[in-house]
């Protein structure tokens, strides 16, 4: 009678939507990673995200979720996989099949980022408001003024303290850190904004801090996210729907409080009740 | 008009672990209308919570229909797309549960201006009608600027209440709003609950002191212990909105 859902995922949707009749910003179809050979990273991942959503994946260390994160941000190549954004000028246009110029294109002005590790996400020896001027730089603007005015905005907007905008991220704690790749990747206002374990590691109430500002920006800019994360308290604040991984494979997915109060799914139910 | 068609819904628990299978309720046929306020009642463990919390869609039905008619046409609240549903509890249908829940370090007043600032007002204006609620509700005046991880349980209570009733909204679930509460915001919820009665609201609601809102009811639905089953129950559904078993049901419909 028990059987266990890993065997037959639930579909992407289940049921097409009828009342958000938009197409989803973001669709994925049938992503694949190896590595060395067999290692299969992320096995036959399909993701939809609707415009202004909020996208949640959790799962355990080694699921898949964040090499997931570094393909949609088309930091590596897949080994199969669609991956479609719906705006004019890229409709119906694999983005992995885009030439390197094009795909930093998007990755300048669709995406934002935010890592767990700043050390990836920014100079730790260049001014704050330096590394986000280098993102409009790359964008063309050259005008000082500008770049300055852009910077402070971008940091005020992440609720980052103004007067320390020219410290290096190194001289800063790391909730402020995180603040400042938050900046930088609003500062372009993209279209999708990327977030893996961004509060993983900050004291709890720092964290708590630093998830109110996600919250607030999401609601604001109403930018379609995708948080990474294997702590499901911040999965529960921040995520209309959540897709759970393991061994690379999508094992259920639905709405958060679905999910995190009434999964399906043999190993959800584990993940879930494991939760402290 | 009608807003809400329940036609033969079930729910049940699978529990992996102890490769069982937990009935929570059976079949439960009742309609609700526009402005209609249906009070939920039987003992406890019948099912009544898991009842609402189906409707809302934080569990998801075995089987059954749920044919809600929203502003943008009927759809199943069974089997509905996650999209849509998130649309609905945007929009349309709410959730009142016997707990707060809130992000840390957000005042009372955030946390109640917090549904209104997502439908797109102002914060100045939401802020005003988040006081103008936690007021009504009898919240101590200098508590709107706290974080109410650190109130009693009644004083959260209020805050879940304001924050929970002060959109607009087609469709409330109400969870043991009063268990908690004092007998003045025990008035003034059931003053509030009349006035959104009152504009057509639905109201479907459990409730612990059921004798506060005698005065609000028009139907009772009764669940019962042994067969799980309502009183109330009239006239299957002809609609034939297509959608049967989608939620993942395994099971038949017990006839």
């Amino acid at each position: 009678m028990v059987t266990s859902g890993r065997d037959a995922p639930r579909p992407v949707s289940a049921h097409a939507p009828v009342i958000v009749t938009s197409p989803p910003l973001l669709q994925v179809r049938g992503l694949v990673k190896r590595y060395g050979g067999h290692v299969v990273a992320v096995d036959r991942v399909d993701i939809e995200a609707y415009a202004g959503e909020v996208l949640g994946i959790v799962g355990e260390s080694g699921s898949g979720k964040s090499t997931v994160l570094r393909l949609l941000n088309l930091e590596e190549r897949p080994d199969a996989g669609e991956y479609f954004f719906d705006v004019p000028a890229l409709a119906g246009r694999n983005l992995f099949t885009l030439d390197r110029m094009a795909q930093r294109r998007v990755r300048t002005f669709d995406i934002g980022i935010v890592y767990q590790n700043p050390h990836l996400g920014l100079r730790m020896r260049n001014t704050s408001s330096g590394n986000i001027a280098e993102r409009l730089i790359v964008a063309g603007e050259r005008a000082y003024r500008t770049l300055r005015l852009a910077a402070r905005e971008a940091l005020a907007a992440s609720e980052f303290p103004l007067d320390r905008m020219d410290d290096p991220p190194v001289r800063l704690s790391g909730g402020m850190q995180q603040r400042v790749q938050l900046a930088k990747a609003i500062a372009l206002k993209p279209k999708l904004l990327l977030l893996d374990e961004p509060t993983t590691g900050l004291d709890v109430s720092v964290q708590a801090l630093v998830l109110d500002t996600l919250k607030r920006l999401q609601r604001e800019t109403g930018v379609t996210t995708i948080i990474v994360s294997h702590d499901l308290g911040v999965i529960r604040m921040l995520a209309d729907r959540v897709m759970v991984m393991r061994y690379g494979r999508v094992v259920e997915q639905g709405l958060t409080d679905q999910v995190l109060e009434d999964p399906q799914d043999a190993y959800t139910q584990q993940l879930v009740h494991a939760k402290l | 008009m009608s807003l809400l068609q329940v036609n033969r819904l079930s729910k049940r628990f699978i529990m992996h672990h102890l490769r069982r299978e937990v009935m929570a309720f059976d079949c439960l046929t009742f309609d609700v209308r526009e402005g209609e306020f249906v009070l939920v009642v039987g003992p406890n463990g019948v099912g009544k919570s898991t009842l609402l919390r189906c409707l809302y869609r934080t569990y998801l039905p075995t089987s059954g229909q749920a044919i809600y008619h929203s502003r943008y046409g009927a759809i199943d609240l069974a089997c509905a797309s996650d999209v849509d549903i998130v649309r609905l509890r945007r929009e349309e249908i709410g959730h009142v549960t016997q707990f707060l829940r809130v992000r840390p370090r957000v005042s009372a007043r955030e946390a109640v201006a917090e549904p209104l600032l997502a439908a797109g007002l102002s914060p100045i204006e939401a802020g005003k009608r988040a006081s103008h609620a936690l007021d009504a509700l009898g919240l101590k005046r200098e508590l709107w600027d706290a974080y109410p991880t650190t109130f009693s349980g009644g004083e959260q209570q209020k805050v879940n209440l304001a924050r929970a009733l002060i959109a607009p909204r087609r469709l409330v679930l109400l969870d043991e709003p009063t268990a908690s509460l004092d007998a003045h915001a025990r008035r003034a919820l059931v003053e509030r609950l009349a006035q959104l009665k009152q504009a057509g609201v639905a109201i479907i609601g459990v409730f612990h002191h059921a004798e506060d809102v005698r005065g609000l009811v028009d139907k009772e639905i009764a669940l019962t212990a042994d067969s799980q089953r309502p009183s109330e129950g009239d006239g299957l559904l002809t609609s034939s909105i297509a959608c049967n078993g989608c939620a993942g049901g395994s099971g038949d419909v017990a006839e």
